[in-house]
């Protein structure tokens, strides 16, 4: 078998952009590895608009965002491999792999990335009671089959989570003439883009009811009818405030879930909190050469950022390869932590010297924070306050810092991300 | 002078942005981080207008649909006869990104376009 000096695991918007960032720093040995048969990923299925604007100063479509990239990865003449499913990574960075043309193949590769995306948290997850019939389906798998395969799931139907995935899905099923009686969600906060709130669900009456959680589901075949219900502060259903809505679909976009089971198998370490790597400054994970970016590092809003953050990861395996493929000298290594308020960071951890000039720590909040301070301490002293007028964990939060900023701080240990009233 | 609260579709910053109206007419614009949100103010009081995505069967090709989008923003008030259009037509592949599915969509003077390649089979 050939040998590739950087594989990537994933052909969705964050293994393309490392793959074009790896080719462009001068690496002519990268192979990417997707599993679906062909290239984009979930944007393929992403056919609304807004994507983008940071990275375009457009508006795209999600394929014609995807395929910006892809245009790039074949113009390059990188490789890949289609329909082709990675099955372990080992910590010497050996990738197996099968599909139907090479049968069960092993790559030795100098680096891996990391860029398998996320997956839609489904119903066994959830804990919801009720009968198991047809007619309940994650927003994504309902999204592949109204806009990929043009079949429409049901005409009458209830959403259980307010993530932008069920929000877009609400629009697009009711532009499809099925009627959206109404999206419950758990948290008193929607989980999804407040730009997606006004043009999915108030440009069409559909009512949002936040505090609230579906309770019963009905139909032994298909679904009849979801019962919702008011929840408490503590999250549980409150007797007597039960609503019964006949429909014949329900839809769950109750969050995403970064997919790590061959980062796991490999040994790198999770965060409990992203459930996706720990990664320094670099994007690389506790075991050198093997780096993370897009969805299955954390999971992102907008594809804008997944695309800078692979882009990154690309530079910095080819940078790795080019520096002799050394574990990095760990003389002055700050931590990085999120408390009050601030759930995580990503990166976790900043080697002053590999830095770049300008490094993007990326962030969100566990509640609704209104007229609050972003603040940033260095040890015990603020160096950052930045008020906004509404932080929401639904939004992905960020901080810049300068490399000359930390150089100046001369034995930093810690750096610290909190939200602050004043 | 009346106000209104908006929330700006314009990017996925989400301003919330403040319009003063006079006798129907916009006075002012504030909350908006950039022209687009004024823009976005400006139109949404008067005559709200939207990008409608949806896609159109295709015969032919390597895949059953093909996405597709409005070339620009349609009146609101439109959205469903666009929709009426988008889900009557059929075109034959190969089609590409950017080219014309439906021409003057439901009369809004607006085409209809590809936003995937689809080759044909």
């Amino acid at each position: 078998m050939k040998t590739y000096d950087i594989v990537i695991v994933g052909g969705g918007p964050a293994g393309l952009a490392a793959a074009v960032a790896a080719k462009e720093a001068g690496n002519d040995s990268i192979l990417i590895l997707e599993r679906d048969h062909e290239l984009g990923g979930i944007l393929n299925q992403c056919i609304h608009n807004g994507f983008g604007l940071h990275t375009f100063k457009e508006e795209l479509t999600g394929p014609e965002y995807a395929y910006r990239f892809i245009k790039q990865v074949l113009d390059l003449g990188i490789e890949y491999k289609l329909n082709t499913m990675v099955m372990d990574i080992a910590k010497d960075k050996t990738v197996t792999a099968m599909n139907r043309e090479d049968g069960m193949f092993q790559i030795p590769a100098k680096a891996v990335i990391l860029a398998m995306g996320c997956r839609e948290r489904p119903r066994g997850a959830l804990n919801i009671p009720g009968y198991r019939p047809a007619g309940i389906f994650s927003a994504g798998t309902a999204q592949r089959l109204v806009n990929i395969e043009g079949y429409m799931p049901g005409r009458e139907v209830v959403i259980l989570g307010s993530g932008d995935i069920g929000l877009i899905m609400a629009r697009r099923m009711t532009l499809e003439g099925a009627k959206v009686k109404v999206v419950a969600e758990l948290m008193p906060y929607s989980g999804g883009l407040k730009r997606n709130i006004v043009q999915c669900l108030d440009d069409y009456g559909i009512p949002l009811k936040l505090s609230h959680t579906v309770v019963d589901i009905e139909g032994k075949e298909h679904v009849t009818a979801v019962t919702i219900a008011e929840v408490g502060p503590d999250r549980k259903p409150i007797p007597g405030t039960e609503e019964r809505y006949t429909c014949d679909t329900l839809l769950l976009s109750c969050g995403l879930i970064p997919e790590n089971e061959l980062s796991r198998a490999a040994g790198v370490n999770m965060s409990p909190v992203t459930s996706g790597p720990v990664v320094n400054e670099s994007l690389e994970t506790n075991i050198p050469g093997v780096f993370a970016c897009g969805n299955v590092l954390h999971v992102h809003d907008l594809v804008d950022y997944v695309s800078e953050e692979a882009k990154r990861a690309g530079q910095n395996a080819v940078k790795y390869i080019n520096d002799g493929c050394k574990e990095a000298e760990g003389d002055n290594i700050i931590e990085l932590v999120a408390t009050e308020g601030a759930r995580y960071t990503v990166p976790s951890t900043i080697n002053v010297g590999r830095m770049d000039d300008l490094l993007t720590v990326r962030f969100r909040v566990g509640d609704v924070y209104k007229n609050s301070f972003v603040s940033v301490y260095f040890d015990d002293e603020r160096v950052m306050h930045n008020q906004k007028r509404i932080i929401a964990p639904g939004e992905m939060e960020q901080i810049l810092l300068r490399k000359s900023q930390l150089q100046e701080h001369a034995g930093l240990k810690k750096i610290t991300v909190k939200i602050e009233k004043e | 002078m009346e106000t209104r609260e908006l929330t700006c579709i314009g990017c996925p910053m989400g301003c919330m942005l403040t319009v003063s109206m006079e006798n129907g007419e916009v006075t002012e614009v504030k909350g908006n981080t950039c022209p687009k949100g004024d823009i976005y103010a400006r139109k949404e009081v008067v005559n709200p207008t939207r990008i409608v995505t949806s896609t159109v069967k295709i015969t032919g090709g390597d895949k059953e649909r093909i996405c597709c989008k409005t070339a620009n923003d349609i009146p609101k008030a439109k959205i469903f006869e666009v929709m009426k259009d988008i889900d009557a037509a059929v075109v034959e592949a190969p089609k590409h990104i950017g080219d014309v599915l439906i021409k003057d969509v439901a009369g809004t003077g607006v085409d209809v376009i590809a936003t995937r390649n689809v080759e044909t089979a």
